[in-house]
């Protein structure tokens, strides 16, 4: 039984899902003969061809030491679990919609715009935006302010090598995000103040574990996990971590967050993970992983705490929440 | 038994039978525990809201034979609320009993969950003829209005829990203002009445 599953790949056959070792194993795949083995689908999901991993698209991956082992959550749960409110707010509704609609349009040009206090601000094309960068990948827990979580393998760079491009000036104290927002597509007009915003503080935007993902599981982001560009923040509240980024802007002071603006005193501008500050309706202590049947204990700053804590020295965490 | 009475019964336990072969063929999202646990408490709120719908329609319908529905609707609250209490005791908290406690006293919305639950248990246990007889009709009557506390505090608890988007509550919240507006205006039409004819 599903419920009962504890670790990836225990009692789904190998011909529907890529198992934690094949896929580590990759690229000796890919270099041996075609491609990796993942064939059926699922007979009865909800969602076709979510379950199996689709065929690398970035090959020769530098490995980070800022990696976990743990075990990988599915792909099909990485991309049919998710929060993209704008396109709905089922978990699986953003993957739903996401097969009829074109999200993010390829054949139209995606525009990441870089302003504010910077001495090299610029509006980049997607393909421009990221060529400077060497892609790793990064496999990071990933905590859901609603106490569900999962690990997952991100394709990305730090931002801080992005921000030193940029190089913003003294008075860049903060940096604001911004999602892509086109109420055409995006149909769920009234649940946040659109476009969803975020901000980090620029030491957390510089911190080594702040990544800009453009993939997963070694290919393409899909519509629904933030395409084609989105902030990975580790040690944050899952929703921290901005999807389908069109601008980021280097402020003096402090950015207001689309969930800080709908429930101040719920959400946070800092939003660490931390199992003794709770959420006000509900108990951050623990959380469940996704694809395990009991619940794990939640850990300090996500398990990232020798990275981050540095950060928040002297601060009082449940007023900075 | 009816027929109508059979066939309800038999249609009553479609979800239950659907939630188990949905769990078990992996339909239920990358989530199922959260699923079952939603979907049981949905179940549930549907199931009362159907019992309140009863008498309203019998007044429009004029068919008094729908009463007879009523309790088997009532029971089926029970079912699909035990359900759902029992996956959140199992599940959510592992049957921790201290665990549970903190919940309950620090979680205004599992609070009134437990609470709304608790009121369930005397409704269920007085169910039967039997008790019906041995309460008499008034004084059962009378414990069974109940159920509004019940939709009421449900409601709430429903709408608390939810994070943000509030669509789907304030249905169910728009439906129960109806169930209850029809009986205040009965009630209020009926007094009226009462009042002219004394005068």
């Amino acid at each position: 039984m599903f419920i009962g599953k504890k670790r990836l790949g225990e009692d789904i056959a190998a011909s529907e899902i890529t198992d934690h070792p094949i896929y580590l194993d990759r690229r000796k795949f890919l270099n041996g003969t075609a491609a990796i083995a993942t064939a059926s689908l699922l007979p009865f999901s909800m969602l076709n061809a979510k379950s199996a991993v689709p065929e690398a698209s970035y090959l020769n991956l530098k490995q980070s030491p800022y990696s976990t082992d743990e075990g990988l959550t599915t792909y099909e749960s990485v991309t049919t679990y998710n929060n993209y409110y704008e396109f709905g707010t089922g978990k699986s509704d953003p993957a739903i919609r996401l097969e009829s609609i074109n999200f993010p349009d390829k054949s139209k040009p995606w525009r990441v715009s870089i302003e504010g206090e910077c001495d090299k601000p610029g509006e980049y094309d997607y393909d421009d935006l990221i060529r400077p960068f060497t892609l790793e990948e990064r496999i990071y827990r990933f905590r859901c302010v609603e106490g569900w979580s999962m690990v997952i393998p991100w394709v990305g760079f730090p931002l801080a090598d992005l921000i030193k491009r940029a190089q913003p000036n003294s008075r860049a104290k903060f940096v604001e995000f911004t999602t892509f927002y086109d109420p055409e597509i995006m149909i769920r007009r009234n649940v946040l103040d659109w476009p969803y915003t975020e901000g980090l503080r620029m030491d957390e935007a510089m911190n080594p574990l702040t990544l800009l993902a453009v993939g997963l599981y070694g290919s393409e982001l899909l519509g629904q996990n933030g395409a084609p560009i989105r902030l990975v923040t580790p040690w944050k509240y899952g929703f921290k971590s901005i999807k389908s980024i069109v601008k980021i802007r280097f402020v003096e002071s402090m950015p207001q967050s689309a969930w800080m603006k709908a429930g101040p005193k719920e959400y946070g501008f800092y939003s660490n993970v931390n199992p003794d500050v709770d959420h006000p309706r509900w108990s951050q202590s623990k959380e469940r992983r996704l694809g395990e049947f009991l619940k794990r204990k939640t850990a300090m700053f996500n398990g990232y705490e020798e990275h981050v804590a540095h950060l928040y020295t002297g601060m009082d965490l449940t007023k900075n929440f | 038994m009816s027929k109508l009475k059979i066939s309800i019964f038999i249609a009553s336990l479609i979800p239950a039978v659907w939630l188990t072969y949905a769990l078990l063929t992996h339909q239920l999202g990358a989530n199922p525990i959260e699923a079952i646990t939603r979907e049981t408490g949905l179940w549930a709120l549907r199931f009362l809201w159907l019992t309140l719908l009863i008498t309203p329609l019998r007044w429009i319908t004029g068919w008094n034979k729908l009463v007879t529905l009523r309790r088997m609707l009532g029971l089926y609250v029970f079912f699909y609320a035990t359900l759902h209490m029992l996956l959140y005791l199992w599940l959510d908290q592992f049957f921790d009993i201290n665990d549970i406690i903190k919940d309950i006293i620090k979680r205004p919305f599992i609070t009134i969950g437990f609470f709304t639950f608790a009121a369930l248990i005397p409704l269920a246990i007085t169910s039967n003829n039997a008790m019906v007889k041995r309460l008499g009709g008034r004084r059962w009557k009378k414990l069974h209005k109940l159920s509004y506390f019940i939709a009421i505090a449900s409601s709430i608890h429903f709408y608390m829990l939810v994070k943000q988007d509030k669509a789907e509550p304030l249905s169910y919240i728009a439906l129960l203002v109806i169930l209850l507006g029809i009986r205040l205006y009965r009630h209020h039409k009926k007094s009226t009445i009462a009042v002219t004819v004394l005068s």
